[in-house]
């Protein structure tokens, strides 16, 4: 092979290279983004049952159920609207009542999220930079209540 | 009084480190002998000032001095000796002092080990250094100031995060850091080259040893944070594609790509840009990735404190120093000679498509981490990018790079013989080909990444191993002339073969944990519950104190066919400092699988909530990584990569071409 031929086989392998993983991260992230609301959004923005989201906001107090099974229902709740999530297993070491929670999984139907991970803020410091910004848009969120 | 000694060398140290970063540059540009010789005491000396401060900080968490705020926030008098000391670097300001020790750590190393190195490239190479020094020294003092005091000082510290307060975070952050800013000195060097605007292989000879320290560390560094992640977050978990990983994953990848290039530059004298170009990426991600821990634009177990100052300051540095050194390449990088090209089919020609596969990968990584903050940042929307789509895109990649790995291997330099290869991998090829098939029938219709994967990872094993075999033995040789033989091989061979091998064990380790089980079950004493091949049974729940914990345990026995075969104590642990509580899985290791159990609260009938995994090979991952630093370890070792090497290598080779003649 002359050398101007070299070089042009050594750019079309680097094209194809990266043209493959420029195709496969299109092709990956048109379905595998996950979108996160809070609570209020849901019942704005109509969100379609069936879709894969992310939900934060406060476990509501007094809404947290043990069912049979080992089944976990509770609401999450930005102060002006709360959405009901029931998740199969074992919640984290700080999920409470009243605590910073994020759940993903598939919306059910208007207001009802079948979880299949919840994520609970890491230690007392601090909150899930999602809660806080979710309770910040309902004005429920007061500097000072703890770093976020 | 010790802390004030430990601030003050600091701020002595941030004086060297200037005088370090402008004297030597000067000098060689001057071509001034005298200054360039500032480089080496003004390296050592900012080594000795940064350990003075290190020492200080260190003798106050030990010596549990609450009057300062690094130690009072951070420590607790009843907290073990080793936790004390791990504190030091569990919190924002201390894990910084230990990030510029390093760096000062390896700025000494050239100067003492770099006295064979031409004096410009050494000058230039420290006064880069000591331009990283400067930059986070500032950083240090003005934002992270570890030696604060506070007044009136507490009786009692707030305590060590209990999710540090483990053997594997005690020491993955100094691993880590000595991985990341490793590739500081190898950044140094490329902008000393760019500037001098000459490179040769003895460059090359010089930097990969210490590209290798790097590497190895590095890879040590996100074994040990995924062992961790393991064992303490209780979700049977090692890799959540969370952007703290990915940080951490990138600067591996480049500096992966980064530590093969560097050979065909030594070997073949060619693809010197290229080196060039990925030395200031390996490090720029090692920069991204410190900013993305330390800068609270995250939040994770990392996240110790966001101060947007913080960040700033951080992204400053950044900026400056990506833009600066890649401007300064597009300015330079034409004046070096290109090497020769070189045919397509031949070791090099594959190293070259290790690369491109390297790089790509880190792209997608690159791109996954930052798109939901880049998207975040323009139009408010917030999404999440997981596992599926780094699967899809780095892991399919690297997947691809695996099937590669092998043939570049066995290829020889210049010009190699594709189908000799084949035939010399042909055993490993049909391996691999089998337990893929073997595991699509086993699997029928589930997911194909898994078995595909395996199948992989057991030609790159096979594959090393023919590649060693072939080297050593040929039909008719006995034992003794083979073993003779494979002493006889070069270690930065054995380097490559172990590290190879190790990602093999790695990816066998990751396609296993597709075939393991996993139950979630209210455990009541004496009642069984299966996972896997495995039966499970509670003997007893009982409470326990430790030193500055307590500690409810459930006490369980692992039965295989009626015969018990190990025992584990899965635990929760109350920290009464903070108020906080986390999970101790228990693990029991079988053969190369574990059995790996992490309960919650008792209820009050006695029932014990318990997730339960069975996990085959699963250590294999980190017991692969372990020999991939191995194998980095040994290539270290090769005779021609010692230190001060260059110059007798030089004198060598020019003594050859005169016998040659």
């Amino acid at each position: 092979m002359t050398r101007k031929g070299r070089r042009l086989a050594l750019i079309a392998v680097a094209l194809g290279v990266v043209a493959g993983a420029a195709g496969l991260a299109l092709y990956a992230l048109s379905d595998n983004i996950v979108f996160f609301y809070s609570p209020s959004e849901i019942l704005q923005k109509n969100v379609q049952s069936g879709a894969r989201m992310r939900i934060g906001g406060l476990v509501e107090p007094g809404s947290v159920v043990k069912a049979a099974g080992d089944r976990l229902d509770f609401s999450i709740t930005d102060g002006a609207n709360a959405v009901k999530v029931s998740y199969a297993g074992l919640p984290p070491d700080l999920f409470r009542e009243g605590q910073g929670v994020v759940a993903e999984g598939v919306l059910e139907g208007p207001g009802r999220l079948r979880a299949e991970t919840i994520l609970a803020k890491h230690d007392e410091r601090y909150m899930p930079r999602e809660v806080v910004d979710a309770l910040k848009k309902q004005g429920r969120w007061q500097e000072g209540d703890a770093k976020p | 009084m010790t802390v004030e000694i430990g601030h003050f060398a600091l701020i002595l140290a941030l004086a060297l480190a200037l005088v370090q970063s402008i004297a030597p540059l000067i000098g060689a540009w001057r071509a001034d002998r005298a200054l360039m010789g500032v480089a080496s005491s003004a390296a050592i000396g900012q080594f000795a000032l940064i350990l003075v401060a290190f020492g200080a900080l260190a003798w106050a968490h030990l010596a549990s001095d609450f009057s300062v705020l690094n130690v009072a926030e951070n420590s607790h008098s009843a907290v073990p000796t080793l936790y004390k000391l791990s504190g030091i670097w569990g919190n924002h300001e201390g894990s910084m002092l230990l990030w510029v020790l390093i760096l000062a750590t390896f700025g000494a190393l050239v100067a003492v080990f770099g006295r064979a190195l031409p004096a410009q490239l050494r000058a230039n190479a420290l006064a880069v250094q000591g331009l990283i020094g400067v930059a986070f020294l500032l950083f240090i003092l003005m934002t992270s100031n570890p030696f604060e005091r506070l007044s009136p000082a507490p009786f009692e510290g707030r305590d060590l995060n209990p999710i540090l307060q483990d053997l594997g975070l005690a020491i993955h952050p100094p691993l880590l850091y000595l991985g990341y800013v490793g590739f500081s000195i190898v950044f140094s060097f490329a902008a000393a080259a760019l500037i001098e605007g000459r490179i040769d292989a003895a460059w090359a000879r010089f930097v990969r040893p210490f590209a290798l320290v790097a590497w190895c560390f590095l890879t040590l560094g996100v074994a040990m944070g995924s062992y961790w992640a393991y064992y303490t977050l209780g979700w049977g978990g090692f890799w959540f594609w969370d952007p703290v990983e990915n940080a951490s994953l990138m600067p591996w990848l480049a500096g992966t790509a980064f530590v093969h290039s560097v050979a065909v530059m030594e070997k073949r004298d060619a693809l010197k840009v290229w080196t060039i170009f990925l030395a200031i990426l390996a490090f720029s991600f090692s920069l991204l990735g410190t900013f993305l821990v330390r800068s609270g634009v995250l939040t994770s177990v990392h996240a110790f404190a966001s101060d947007p100052r913080r960040g700033v300051f951080i992204l400053i540095i950044l900026a400056l120093f990506i833009a600066g050194s890649l401007s300064l390449f597009a300015w330079r990088a034409p004046l070096l000679k290109q090497g020769g090209l070189f045919a397509p089919v031949s070791r090099e020609g594959a190293l070259v498509l290790n690369n491109l596969l390297l790089t790509t990968a880190c792209a997608t990584v690159f791109f996954g981490t930052l798109y939901p903050l880049a998207l975040e940042q323009f139009t408010g929307e917030k999404i999440t990018v997981g596992a599926p789509f780094f699967n899809m895109t780095a892991g399919v990649l690297l997947l691809a790079l695996c099937f590669v790995t092998p043939f570049g291997f066995s290829l020889a330099w210049k010009r190699g013989d594709l189908i000799g290869v084949a035939q010399r991998l042909s055993v490993a090829l049909v391996a691999g080909f089998v337990v893929f098939v073997a595991l699509i029938a086993y699997v029928r219709g589930g997911p194909v990444l898994a078995p595909i994967a395996a199948g992989m990872a057991i030609f790159v094993i096979l594959g090393s191993l023919a590649e060693i075999v072939a080297r050593i033995w040929r039909r008719g040789v006995s034992l003794s002339t083979a073993l003779a033989r494979a002493r006889g091989l070069p270690l930065s061979f054995w380097g490559g073969a172990l590290a190879h091998m190790g990602a093999g064990f790695a990816l066998l380790g990751l396609a296993a944990t597709g075939f393991g089980a996993e139950a979630i079950a209210t455990m009541r004493v004496g009642a069984p519950q299966t996972v896997g091949p495995y039966e499970i049974v509670v003997d007893s729940v009982g409470e326990r104190a430790g030193p500055n914990y307590r500690e409810t345990v459930a006490a369980m026995t692992i039965r295989s066919g009626g015969q018990v075969v190990a025992a584990i104590e899965p635990a929760r642990r109350q920290f009464a400092a903070r108020q906080m509580a986390t999970t101790q899985a228990g693990i029991a290791t079988l053969d190369f699988g574990q059995v790996y159990v992490s309960i919650g609260d008792p209820a009050a009938d006695g029932g014990v909530p318990a997730r339960l995994y069975w996990k085959p090979l699963v250590t294999l991952i980190w017991l692969g990584a372990c020999l991939m630093a191995l194998g980095g370890a040994f290539s270290l070792t090769d005779r021609r990569l010692r230190f001060g090497a260059p110059a007798r290598a030089k004198a060598g080779a020019a003594a050859a071409a005169a016998a040659a003649r």
